[in-house]
C-alpha cells in the first residue's frame, strides 16, 4: 500500500516557501484530497477511451458510446427531476424522494435502480477490504466473505422455516445475522493464521475464496445436499427459492424485476458505522495503530493478534451482509454458475483501492463502479456506435486500470511535480 | 535397520508409503474387499507420521499423518463401492495420463511463479497472465495459420504482462499485490474484449493450428508395465513433455548457476545483492517478465495445447493453483512440480468421481486450496517464502 495515504495525520506541513504541486498534493491528501483518485479514474478513462476509438474507429462514436454509457447508468434520471410533482412544503422548490415518484419503469429510473443495487453489494464488500486494510491486511477474499454470506443466507432462510415458523421480520434478521457471522468466521480463519502462525492473509484469503466457491457449488450441485426439491428442477444445480416472507420490501420499481430494496439505507448506515468504528472507538484506534505500525503498536500494549483476527471479523462481517441482502432483496436462491461467476467481491478490491479506505471514498467509488457496471450493460449501449457485447469487458478494463493506477498513484502526482517543476526551469531560463 | 528407526525423517517418509498402500490395497488390481485392510494400514501410516512428528519432524510427519488418514477414507470407501464401478473411476493409466494434462498447465505457471518471487515480487497475477497467453497463442495461430508462431505470439503477449507487473512493482514501487489484481483484471478484460470483437458468437475457428502429440508407441512392447506406460506416455501433449524438461531446466538454474543465485539473493537480501554489484532492478525485470512468459506457455496448452478453443476466464483460478502450488512445494522447482501433480491428481480423480456422484466430485475440486491452507497454516511444518518477497527495493 502506499504508505502516505494511510499514515495518521502527523505535523502539520508549513511549508514557508512557495508549495510545489508536489507539496499541495500532499496536503491536499493529508485532508484526504480527491485529486489522486480523479487523476486515477481520469487516466483510466483516456486509456479505455483510447481502446473505444480503436474499435469504433471515429471520436464522434466513442464520445457516443461514453454517453451512452452515462446514460444507461441511470445517473441521468437526475435530470428529469423537474417531472416530479412533490413540493417542498413553504416553497417553491421539488424533491425528487424516489419512492414517492411515479416514475417507476422508465428506463432511466431502471437503471438506477440497478446501479443503486449493485452499489448496495460493491460499497459493503469495499468497506469489507478497507477496514481490513486499515489493520495492514490485504483481504482478497471478499469475494469468498461475500458467497459464505449468500450461503449461508440461502440455507438458513430456506431450512429454518421448515423447523420453526418465525415471522417474517424474525426470520429476515436472524437470516442476515447469520450471513454476516458466516463472513466474519471465514475472514476469521484468515486473521487467526495471520495472528498466531503468521500465514499470509493474501494466500489464505485466496485459498478460502476458492474453498468456498467450491464447497458452495456442492451443496447447490446436482445431488448435493441442499439442492432445490421443486419438481421438475432435478437437473438444476441451484438452491431452493427463499419463502416470500423473507424477501426484502421494495421501495422503488417492481419486486419482482430487481426493483430497490430497503437493503441500501443497511448499506448507507454500514458506511456511516464504518466510520466511527473506526475514528471514534478504541477498537478503531487499535486496529489503525496496528496498521501504521504493528511494532509500535505492540510495543504500546495493544495485541496485534487480536487486532488482526478482529479486523478480518468484521471485514467479514461487512461482506457477508453484501452477501446477505443481494440474496434477501433481489436473488432469491443461488445457483452453481452464480458461484464462479460473481465478482462482487474483488470489485470491493477496486472500490476500497480507489475510496483510498475511507468511509465517504468507498461510497463514492463504489458509486463508480456501480454506475459503470450498469452503464456498460449490452441494453444499455446502441448497436451503430459500440459493439454491445463489448461494455463488460470494457468495464473490466476500465476496472484493471484504475487498480493499476492507484497502486501506483503517487508516483504518478510525482511524476506530475517533476514535469512541472522542468517546466518551471525551463521557464525561468 | 535401527539406524533408520531412530530417523525420524525416515520413519515419516515410510509413514507416506504406508499411507498410499492404505488406499492402493483397496483398489485395482488388488482390490481387497474388507474394510478392515486399509482402516488397519492407514492407521499404522498415522501412528508413524505422529511419531516422527512428535519427534520434531513436523513437514514429512505431517505428510505421513495426512496420507495415512486420505488412504484410510479413500481405502474405506473403495471396499464399500462396487468393484465395476471401481474399476471405471480407478483406470490408473487413463488416471495417470489426466492428471499429467490437468497438471501441465500448472507446471508452466507455478514455475513461473517461482522465478517472480524467488526474486523478490509477488505474483498473483499468474492468473491474468496465463490468460494472456491462452488467448494470444490461438489467436496468433490462427492469423500466422501455424502453432510455433502462435505459441511465440502468446508468450510474447504473457511476456509483456509480466513487464507491466514489473514496471509498477519495480520502477513505480506500488504495492505488488495490487499490481497482481490489476493484471487479473486487465488480463480477464482484454482478452475478452478482443474475443468477442475478433470471434464474436461463433467462438474461435476449429481448424485452427495445435501443439502436435509426440507419440512414442514403442512403450507398449516394454514388458510388464508397458501397457500402463503407454496409457502414460504413448501419445501425450508436446507441451507436457516441455513442462517435464522444463522442472529440470529451471531447477539447475535456479540452483547450481550464477544466474540463479543472483534471483535468489535478490529476493532474500536485496540489499546485499546490490552491495555485491546485482542489479537488482535488472533482476527483478527478468524474473517476473519470464515469470509472464511461463504462465503464458501454460495458458497456451490450455487453448491449442489440450483443446483447440478459448472461453472468456478459460482459465478459471489455475493461476491461483499454481500459486498454491508453488508455496505448498516451498517455493522450490520439484517441490511445486509435485503439487501441480498432486492437484492434477486430484482434479483428474475428481472428475472420475462423477460416476459416483456429481456433487461429490464438485467438492472434490476444492482440495487442493484445502490442502495449501493446511500447509500455510504451518499444522503440518511451516513453508517459508523467499525474505524478502512482497517488498519494494529501493536503491540507495
Amino acid at each position: 500500500m502506499s504508505d502516505s495515504a494511510e499514515q495518521l495525520p502527523d505535523e502539520p506541513s508549513g511549508a514557508p516557501e512557495a508549495p510545489t504541486l508536489l507539496e499541495r498534493y500532499r496536503v491536499l491528501q493529508k485532508a484526504e484530497g480527491l485529486v489522486a483518485p480523479v487523476i486515477t479514474v481520469l487516466l483510466a478513462f483516456l486509456i479505455s477511451g483510447v481502446v473505444v476509438l480503436l474499435t469504433t474507429g471515429n471520436l464522434g462514436d466513442t464520445l457516443k458510446t461514453y454517453r451512452a454509457i452515462f446514460n444507461g447508468t441511470g445517473l441521468n434520471w437526475f435530470f428529469h427531476v423537474g417531472n416530479h410533482d412533490i413540493g417542498v412544503p413553504f416553497s417553491h422548490s421539488r424533491v425528487w424522494f424516489p419512492w414517492e415518484t411515479n416514475d417507476f419503469s422508465s428506463q432511466a429510473a431502471s437503471n438506477l435502480e440497478q446501479t443503486l443495487l449493485l452499489w448496495t453489494a460493491l460499497v459493503l464488500t469495499g468497506l469489507a477490504v478497507a477496514f481490513a486494510f486499515r489493520c495492514g491486511l490485504f483481504n482478497i477474499g471478499g469475494q469468498g466473505q461475500y458467497l459464505a454470506g449468500s450461503i449461508a443466507a440461502v440455507l438458513i432462510a430456506t431450512e429454518l422455516p421448515r423447523a420453526v415458523d418465525l415471522p417474517g421480520v424474525l426470520l429476515i434478521l436472524v437470516t442476515v445475522l447469520g450471513g454476516m457471522l458466516a463472513g466474519a468466521a471465514l475472514a476469521g480463519i484468515a486473521g487467526i493464521l495471520k495472528g498466531t502462525v503468521g500465514a499470509h492473509e493474501v494466500i489464505s484469503t485466496i485459498m478460502l475464496n476458492w474453498i468456498v466457491i467450491w464447497v458452495g457449488s456442492y451443496f447447490f450441485d446436482i445431488g448435493g445436499p441442499f439442492q432445490t426439491n421443486a419438481p421438475g428442477a432435478e437437473s438444476v444445480p441451484s438452491s431452493a427459492d427463499i419463502p416470500d416472507k423473507a424477501k426484502l420490501s421494495v421501495f422503488w420499481g417492481d419486486p419482482l424485476l430487481q426493483g430497490l430494496h430497503i437493503g441500501l439505507f443497511v448499506a448507507l448506515a454500514a458506511v456511516v458505522i464504518y466510520s466511527l468504528t473506526l475514528n471514534r472507538t478504541t477498537l478503531g484506534y487499535e486496529v489503525r495503530a496496528v496498521g501504521h505500525s504493528p511494532e509500535a503498536a505492540r510495543y504500546g500494549g495493544i495485541s496485534v493478534a487480536r487486532n488482526y483476527f478482529l479486523a478480518m471479523a468484521i471485514a467479514g462481517l461487512f461482506a457477508g451482509l453484501a452477501g446477505a441482502l443481494d440474496i434477501l432483496g433481489w436473488e432469491f436462491r443461488l445457483d452453481k454458475t452464480q458461484l464462479t461467476s460473481s465478482s462482487i467481491g474483488f470489485i470491493g478490491i477496486a472500490v476500497a483501492l480507489l475510496g483510498r479506505n475511507r468511509a465517504v471514498g468507498v461510497a463514492l467509488a463504489a458509486l463508480l463502479f456501480a454506475a459503470l457496471q450498469t452503464g456498460t450493460a449490452s441494453r444499455n449501449l446502441s448497436t451503430e456506435a459500440f459493439p454491445p457485447g463489448l461494455g463488460s469487458p470494457l468495464a473490466v478494463i476500465i476496472q484493471g486500470l484504475v487498480v493499476l493506477f492507484v497502486g501506483a498513484d503517487v508516483i504518478v502526482l510525482l511524476a506530475l511535480g517533476r514535469l512541472r517543476r522542468t517546466r518551471a526551469r525551463r521557464a525561468a531560463l | 535397520m535401527s539406524r533408520f528407526a531412530r530417523s525420524p525423517r525416515a520413519v515419516a517418509w515410510a509413514g507416506v508409503v504406508v499411507g498410499v498402500c492404505a488406499a492402493l490395497v483397496a483398489l485395482p488390481p488388488i482390490e481387497v474387499r474388507s474394510p478392515i485392510a486399509p482402516i488397519v494400514i492407514g492407521g499404522v501410516a498415522v501412528a508413524l507420521g505422529v511419531g516422527s512428528w512428535l519427534r520434531v519432524e513436523r513437514r514429512i510427519g505431517g505428510y505421513a499423518a495426512a496420507a495415512g488418514l486420505i488412504g484410510l477414507l479413500i481405502g474405506y470407501f473403495a471396499t464399500r463401492s462396487s468393484v465395476g464401478k471401481l474399476e471405471v473411476v480407478v483406470a490408473w493409466g487413463a488416471l495417470f495420463a489426466a492428471m499429467l494434462r490437468w497438471a501441465t498447465p500448472l507446471v508452466f505457471a507455478s514455475l513461473g511463479g517461482l522465478f517472480s518471487e524467488r526474486s523478490g515480487v509477488v505474483n498473483i497475477g499468474l492468473e491474468g497472465m496465463m490468460l494472456t497467453g491462452a488467448f494470444f497463442t490461438i489467436w496468433g495461430a490462427d492469423v500466422t495459420g501455424t502453432w510455433i508462431l502462435g505459441l511465440a505470439i502468446g508468450i510474447g503477449a504473457g511476456g509483456l504482462m509480466g513487464l507491466l507487473h514489473a514496471f509498477f512493482s519495480v520502477s513505480l514501487r506500488a504495492d505488488q499485490i495490487v499490481g497482481g489484481t490489476a493484471i487479473n483484471f486487465l488480463a480477464l478484460g482484454v482478452t475478452s474484449y478482443l474475443y468477442i470483437k475478433l470471434y464474436g458468437q461463433q467462438g474461435t475457428p476449429t481448424d485452427v493450428s495445435t501443439i502436435p502429440d509426440v507419440s512414442l508407441r514403442f512403450l507398449r512392447h516394454i514388458p510388464g508395465v508397458g501397457g500402463f506406460l503407454d496409457d502414460v506416455f504413448g501419445q501425450v501433449d508436446l507441451m507436457i513433455w516441455v513442462a517435464i524438461v522444463l522442472v529440470f531446466v529451471v531447477w539447475i538454474v535456479v540452483f547450481k548457476t550464477p544466474i540463479g543465485l543472483r534471483i535468489r539473493a535478490c529476493g532474500e537480501h536485496p540489499r546485499a545483492a546490490d552491495t555485491v554489484g546485482i542489479s537488482v532492478y535488472a533482476v527483478r525485470y527478468g524474473a517476473v517478465t519470464l515469470s509472464g512468459m511461463l504462465a503464458a506457455a501454460g495458458g497456451a496448452y490450455l487453448s491449442i495445447g489440450f483443446g483447440n478453443s478459448f472461453g472468456e476466464n478459460m482459465s478459471a483460478g489455475r493461476g491461483f493453483i499454481a500459486l498454491a502450488a508453488l508455496i505448498f512445494g516451498n517455493w522450490r522447482p520439484f517441490g511445486a512440480a509435485a503439487a501441480c501433480l498432486l492437484f492434477g491428481f486430484s482434479s483428474a480423480l475428481g472428475v472420475n468421481l462423477q460416476a459416483y456422484s456429481l456433487s461429490i466430485s464438485t467438492l472434490f475440486t476444492a482440495l487442493p486450496y484445502v490442502l495449501t491452507l493446511v500447509a500455510v497454516a504451518g499444522i503440518i511444518g511451516r513453508t517459508r517464502p523467499p525474505a524478502a518477497v512482497g517488498k519494494p527495493y529501493v536503491k540507495q
